[in-house]
């Protein structure tokens, strides 16, 4: 291979003239970062409520519940970046599209909302996965002992279900980090994104493709070892084994 | 709200969209679901292998394809691929490959990963008795594997393959970031070229859509069909 490798590269300094290539890797890693836990708040939350929509009695809940997973799952996240970027402040009010348009960090902003949307989806269905997983009995007892439905929800079914899912959740995480990476098309300057900015400017390709590619493992190893840490709490005694535990994608 | 969408900016464009986007994104599609599906199978074997070596390079290759994001993914093989090219066919500079076909082995190279776990699960479900039952009646282990155990398990498999067939339909959109014409990059064009965001991204949500829930509807049947009965 012809190619002109130079590792120094990452210690020259790139086109903003103040901060080195190494620098502005690390400030990708920190918009990844950001991005990602503020998406994933968003879609724990919003996921919770869409997941026990979908066993709710009510039959209107069931179907928006649905509704909802339907939607954010079945268009590419990429397509759904843009219809919240540049489609949703043409809808909008001509004032509300354009102090949306004029928002300092409207990427950061979008990004976390369209990733918080896309991944609740599929927390809604780790969730349903997980209270549908309990047995029947549970609901019952508690409704037995007096409990309304949503105090059963909240008192009895949700706080089994979530630590039955917990690995899935664990992998949700995981692919919603990744994700961030889709941001660059609207750009967000995170990690992929300032990788491919250094690429340009620098020319050295690998490098900046091998910086990117060793700070991503190295944030996968972090998220799973403090992951496994939760795991090991979250484990229900007695309940199953952790083998058992609901897998989900 | 709506009142300003502009219809015939889609209808005029749908020949553009449909035969240069759309089957730029079938083909690809399709080429690398079964690419997928071959070298992920190939995986799967090799991470099932008695042989450590064997197990530990298909398991690092997954693992570490798997942690990284796909858009990374594409840009690395995007410039890797003409280094790779030059160094088999011992050109004297890099070769130029045709984005479809970089693409195309992009997608092969990464959705295998996900399908080597998908096949590995498979083939793991199986009731051990299966292989030691063809063991007894004197099949090698490579007969047992091709005669016994990837029929049943592929059968078990199928509504996940093709679960994961969608998945990668709508990851192929991702290759917008090489400004590739895919379906996606088609509309995007269109929509810059006319100043029509929101009448070609909104249509090209609704096509996306509409294939994915009827090919997850698909699946779904195809679950209850396939199912084994023990």
């Amino acid at each position: 291979m012809n190619y002109n490798w130079n590792w120094w590269i990452f210690f020259e300094p790139s086109l903003d003239g103040t901060n080195t290539y190494l620098t502005t890797l690390f400030w990708g890693l920190g918009w990844t970062i950001a991005t990602a836990l503020c998406a994933f708040a968003i879609a724990l939350v919003l996921g919770s409520v869409v997941g026990v929509g979908r066993t709710a009695p009510s039959p209107w809940m069931q179907r928006s519940a649905t509704t909802f997973v339907e939607i954010f799952r079945n268009i590419p996240l990429l397509v759904q970046m843009f219809l919240w970027y540049f489609v949703l402040p043409e809808i909008l009010p001509r004032d509300a599209g354009m102090w949306m348009k004029q928002l300092p960090n409207a990427q950061f902003y979008t990004a976390v909302i369209c990733l918080g949307c896309y991944h609740a989806a599929r927390v809604a269905e780790v969730v349903r996965a997980g209270l549908e997983s309990l047995s029947k009995g549970q609901k019952m007892a508690g409704q037995a002992l007096g409990l309304t439905l949503p105090q059963t929800y909240a008192y009895v079914l949700l706080p089994m279900a979530y630590r039955i899912v917990v690995p899935a959740i664990t992998s949700e995480f995981l692919s919603c980090t990744k994700n961030t990476s889709v941001a660059l098309a609207i750009g967000l300057m995170e990690l992929t994104g300032a990788a491919r900015a250094m690429q340009e400017n620098s020319f050295q390709i690998f490098e900046a493709f091998t910086a990117a590619t060793t700070l991503y493992l190295a944030l996968n190893l972090v998220i799973v070892f403090a992951m496994r840490a939760v795991e090991g709490l979250a484990v229900v005694p007695g309940y199953g084994n952790r083998r058992n535990a609901v897998k989900g994608r | 709200m709506l009142t300003g969408f502009d219809l015939q900016t889609v209808i005029n464009a749908l020949p553009y969209l449909f035969f240069t986007g759309m089957s730029f994104t079938l083909t690809l599609t399709v080429l690398s679901t079964i690419g997928g599906i071959l070298f992920g199978t190939m995986l799967a074997i090799m991470r099932l292998s008695r042989y450590r070596a064997m197990s530990a390079m298909a398991a690092g290759y997954v693992n570490v394809l798997r942690s990284l994001p796909l858009v990374l993914v594409i840009f690395w093989f995007y410039f890797l691929v003409p280094f790779l090219a030059q160094w088999l066919t011992g050109a004297s500079s890099p070769v130029r490959v045709d984005p479809f076909w970089s693409s195309v082995i992009t997608f092969t190279l990464f959705e295998a990963c996900y399908f080597c776990e998908i096949v590995r699960s498979g083939i793991q479900s199986l009731p051990k008795g299966q292989s030691l039952a063809s063991q007894a009646l004197g099949m090698t282990e490579r007969q047992t594997m091709i005669y016994v155990v990837l029929p049943q398990a592929m059968r078990n498999m199928l509504p996940l393959f093709l679960t994961q067939t969608i998945i990668l339909f709508q990851d192929t959109s991702l290759v917008y970031v090489l400004s590739i014409t895919d379906f996606l990059g088609a509309a995007a064009k269109i929509a810059q070229r006319d100043g029509r965001l929101l009448e070609m991204y909104v249509f090209a949500a609704a096509v996306y859509f509409v294939i994915s829930l009827l090919a997850s509807h698909a699946a779904r049947r195809l679950q209850k069909r396939v199912a084994i009965i023990r």
